[in-house]
């Protein structure tokens, strides 16, 4: 890891390296994510394979973070654990406070729920529902009736562009589109994260353009989000990127310093924004 | 998630997926389709014996006193008809005693019957026919009327003049094409005038009840219906109402013990036989038939609890994306339970709903087609759906927990 002080304008080298390094203890409230000496190993028949060897990571609201690395390096195996989808054999993973690492089942899909929003890279819409329908999904988890559920899956929709395919199905949609519809999904529940596996990923590169204007956006109206990726000019997107390295992360520090030492050419012209 | 959202979801599942559903509900519906339509072939027989069959035998609040029952079931083992064989006929003798003791309001008859042969110059050859020697209010208590002529004048009745009603079937084989009225019959050799033509009685069982004739007891015809003269067949007792009718079978069984000179611990050595004691064997018999037409389309639920069973396990298999997402969303194991089994039970109950429909227009079908008076019974209609949607739930329990219990992560990578 980078130890110079890394100012990304949110959270600095420094305070993230506090707060990782005191185990046990309750982070602040607008640390959205704090894992500490995060470990997943996997038992294939006696062999144990050591997916994540002691992961330290902190994210603060409103980050736009990305997770890079070769294959096997632990990625997808991080973000279940972020999403709460997994658990840790050793660690801690606070998420907005709660030590999510010590919770039962029921309590992880309550949480699910409530604070994460998913996208995945096969987009996992449901085929025969709409695109209404999909989005409504988390809602009726939520227990919200069926009404107020409507109204916000079809401001979801608006909000990225789909008002007018409100009732198309999946296969209806363009797979730029598709993924929009699972933006809005993931995002109807007003999740505290908003979690990205290779979001690009089944995407050309115009369409991948689009759906990152879309995060960058999100980010700017203060959405925090961790997205996966192994493309490099994926990730120059984010304000901030990890690069895990079997099962440790290898480096974190801010976008720029990322892109100057990969030398991503077209990278800075994307980015303009800044 | 609340039940009304998982019956929502269940529905759109079992639409979109129509062939698949329709498979699943088959089992079900064949089942509760055969149990309502064998519920109401064993109801309807029921109801045919009661109201046609032992309702036109014995009229309502009466009973008969005879030596031995007449309506016999079918439940009469060996020992039992040894002691019928054994027992006394009725004499008309005892008549006047049993008759003293009935409460007033109270009308009796008495019969004899027999079959005798009939003939006439006009029709075919001799023909036989049940004759029965009528004396009282018999033709008021069986409500039986004449459809040509006249019923028995009293003096007829005490004078035992030869005349005769004579049934339908008679009518059509002796006086073909011709009124009967006035003219002469012979039963048994002896020559009858024939003054009524008794209205029809149906038939029960491809049996008619119209091949009949009725003679004053005392007329000639007497010595022929038993081997000795003053022998009878039933004394029919009737009652303004059933409690009365309580209180003079009572005095007539205390009647008869007298007349019999039977001590306390002996048994009744003749039967008062009444439209449920006819019945009792029925009754006993419906029980087992209905138990049957439980059981035979209970199997047939078996083996559709086992193809739902099956269905909803390809179908959790199928899904097993859809659950890891819908966990990944924050479905928790008791909503993806909740989902299968309600998707399960509605089949069921879908399928059980089909399957009254069917049963109910088959019971019809049989009604129309066939003489079986079927009878859906309200009792099996509730049955099937109950057990239809039941066999739904238990079905559904196994695959369901498989679903609940996959891990989102596996679940969501399988494409
Ligand atoms: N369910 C599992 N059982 C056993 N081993 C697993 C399991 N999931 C992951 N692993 C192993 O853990 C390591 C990290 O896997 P992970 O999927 O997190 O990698 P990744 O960085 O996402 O790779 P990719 O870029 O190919 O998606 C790999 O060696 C992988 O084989
Ligand atoms: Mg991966």
């Amino acid at each position: 890891m980078s130890n110079t002080i890394d100012d990304i304008g949110i959270s600095t080298t420094g305070e993230r390296q506090a707060v990782v390094a005191t185990p046990g203890a309750t982070p602040d409230q607008d640390w959205v994510i704090v894992a500490r000496g995060l470990k997943r190993e996997y038992d294939m028949g006696g062999e144990i394979v050591r997916a994540l060897r002691g992961v330290d990571l902190a994210i603060r609201k409103n980050e736009y973070v990305a997770i890079m690395g070769p294959s096997g390096s632990g990625k997808s195996t991080l973000m279940n654990l972020i999403g709460c989808l997994d658990s840790p054999n050793g660690g801690e993973y606070w998420l907005n406070g709660m030590l999510v690492s010590a919770m039962s089942d029921d309590q992880l899909a309550r949480v699910r729920n409530k604070e994460i929003g998913f996208v995945f890279q096969t987009f996992n819409l449901l085929p025969r529902a709409t695109a209404l329908q999909n989005v409504e999904l988390p809602l009726v988890y939520a227990g919200i009736p069926a009404d107020e559920r409507k109204r916000r899956a079809t401001e979801a929709l608006d909000s990225v562009q789909l008002g007018p395919r409100l009732h198309h199905r999946p296969n209806e949609l363009s797979g730029g589109q598709r993924q929009r519809v699972a933006i809005a999904r993931a995002l109807v529940n007003r999740p505290s994260i908003l979690l990205a596996d290779e979001p690009t990923g089944n995407l050309d590169s115009t369409t991948s353009q689009e759906i990152m204007r879309v995060f960058e956006e999100l980010s700017r109206q203060g959405q925090t989000v961790v997205m996966v990726t192994h493309e490099p000019d994926i990730a120059a997107h984010a304000r901030r990127v990890v690069v895990l390295r079997d099962g440790i992360v290898e480096s974190d520090e801010r976008r720029e310093r990322f892109v100057d030492r990969v030398g991503i050419q077209h990278a800075t012209t994307k980015v303009a924004h800044d | 998630m609340n039940p009304l959202e998982a019956v929502r979801l269940a529905l759109n599942t079992i639409r979109t997926q129509k062939l698949k559903s329709a498979f699943t509900l088959m089992g079900v519906c064949i089942g509760v389709m055969f149990l309502i339509a064998v519920v109401s072939i064993v109801n309807g027989m029921g109801v045919y014996l009661k109201d046609d069959l032992v309702g036109k035998l014995i009229a309502i609040n009466s009973f008969e006193v005879r030596h031995r029952p007449n309506i016999n079931m079918g439940d009469t083992d060996a020992e039992t008809w040894r002691e019928y064989q054994r027992r006394k006929r009725l004499r008309d003798y005892e008549v006047p005693a049993i008759v003293e003791v009935l409460p007033a309001g109270t009308r009796y008859a008495v019969t004899a019957d027999a079959s005798l042969s009939m003939s006439s110059r006009y029709g075919g050859g001799p023909r036989s026919v049940r004759v029965t020697g009528v004396e009282g209010a018999f033709f008021d208590i069986k409500s039986l009327e004449v459809t040509e002529g006249r019923l028995f004048a009293p003096q007829e009745y005490v004078m035992g003049t030869p005349v005769v009603i004579i049934g339908p079937d008679v009518v059509e084989r002796l006086f073909p094409n011709l009124n009967p009225i006035d003219r002469e019959v012979r039963i048994a050799g002896l020559p009858y005038t024939v003054v009524g033509v008794a209205e029809s009685q149906g038939s029960a069982f491809g049996m008619s009840f119209d091949n009949v004739a009725y003679v004053p007891l005392q007329a000639p015809a007497r010595r022929l219906l038993n081997t000795e003269q003053s022998m009878i067949d039933a004394v029919i007792v009737q009652s303004p109402s059933e409690a009365e009718m309580t209180e003079a079978m009572e005095n007539v069984r205390q009647v008869m013990r007298m007349q019999h000179q039977l001590r306390p611990a002996q048994k009744d050595d003749f039967s008062l036989q009444t439209a449920d004691s006819a019945l009792e064997f029925w009754n006993k018999l419906q029980g087992y038939l209905v138990l049957a037409g439980v059981a035979l389309p209970a199997f047939g639920l078996v083996v559709g609890a086992i193809v739902i069973m099956n269905i909803m396990l390809v179908a959790v298999a199928e899904r097993t994306s859809e659950i890891g997402l819908r966990k990944a969303l924050g479905a928790r194991r008791r909503d993806v339970l909740a989902q299968f089994i309600v998707e399960s039970s509605t089949l069921g109950a879908v399928g059980a709903v089909a399957g009254v429909a069917l049963g109910v227009l088959l019971a019809l079908l049989m009604r129309t087609v066939t003489p079986l008076p079927t009878v859906v019974a309200p009792w099996s209609v509730a049955l099937g759906v109950l057990v239809g949607a039941g066999v739904g739930i238990v079905s559904g329990v196994y695959p369901a927990s498989r679903a609940a219990k996959l891990d989102p992560i596996t679940a969501l990578r399988q494409e």
